[in-house]
């Protein structure tokens, strides 16, 4: 997956399924280990029934992915997409950079002892 | 270098930037609390700021606008929370319409600045705290708009960095 390539909807899709913190915890704890959406319900005071709504909205955002394995269906994270929410964070970044870079360079043309 | 830290938390829409001067505090102070000297940081060169309006104080506004290559304005604010001169600022960054009228329906962003003087250097912390992951992506989608579309290019360094 290529994050440059995600469209608005998509990028909407994404940080819906992250403005959960259900969905959140969801993805981490996917991150560290593949697991079974029993053993996520185990996890959460939720029925089976609702973690698979979770499952499934998240699936949908691209954040995990979800395979029958058995009798069991294994929840793993995806990492692509996680990187889309860190490619927002570094645009933030960029510009507040911009900003402190050009607060040094107005900061030095303060002539020295003016107050005003 | 100016820009000493960075900390970005995805899963808390939150981003901490530190940047260090070798300036004392009340210098610092003065790009914020000035508006003369506020211009000619807030917006980058492509996007000049124009400040209109300045209450720096507990419930008072900020007011701007940039000006783009084309001319054209793009209007935003800060509804001010908290001041403590010369070391805090706590504020809600807004979006506007044409008019300068605050613009409910875009979400706000809370950001504290904090300024340590530290015996002639002063840090200066930025955190930015969005409502939501959603409210996140809206507001740095606007922000391409304001020529930040090169940071687009660290995608690859980015991704790079991430597990397989």
């Amino acid at each position: 997956m290529v994050v440059d390539q995600l469209d608005d909807a998509e990028v909407d899709r994404l940080f819906h399924a992250l403005a959960d913190a259900t969905r959140r915890d969801i993805v981490v704890q996917a991150a560290a280990g593949n697991l079974s959406v029993s053993a996520l319900a185990r996890r959460y005071p939720m029925s089976v029934t609702a973690i698979q709504k979770h499952v499934a909205v998240l699936e949908s955002a691209g954040l995990v992915r979800k395979e029958r394995r058995g009798r069991e269906r294994i929840v793993t994270t995806e990492p692509a997409s996680l990187a889309a929410a860190h490619q927002m964070l570094d645009r933030l970044e960029a510009m507040w950079r911009g900003r402190l870079d050009r607060f040094g360079g107005v900061l030095s043309e303060i002539p020295k002892g003016d107050q005003t | 270098m100016t820009v000493t830290a960075v900390t970005k938390d995805p899963e808390r829409s939150t981003m901490t930037i530190v940047a260090e001067y070798p300036s004392p505090a009340d210098r610092v102070w003065q790009l914020w609390a000035d508006p003369r000297w506020l211009e000619r940081w807030w917006g980058p060169p492509t996007h000049p700021a124009t400040v209109t309006d300045h209450d720096l104080a507990a419930g008072g506004v900020v007011r701007y606008f940039m000006t783009g290559p084309d001319g054209e304005r793009y209007h935003g604010g800060w509804r001010v929370v908290s001041v403590n001169e010369p070391s805090r600022i706590e504020f809600e960054d807004f979006f506007a319409g044409d008019a300068g009228a605050e613009n409910p329906d875009l979400p706000k962003t809370r950001t504290v600045v904090s300024i340590d003087d530290d015996g002639g250097t002063t840090r200066m912390t930025i955190e930015s705290h969005f409502p939501s992951p959603e409210a996140m992506a809206q507001v740095l989608e606007m922000g391409m708009e304001e020529g930040i579309k090169q940071a687009l290019s660290q995608t690859d360094a980015l991704l790079a960095q991430l597990p397989a």
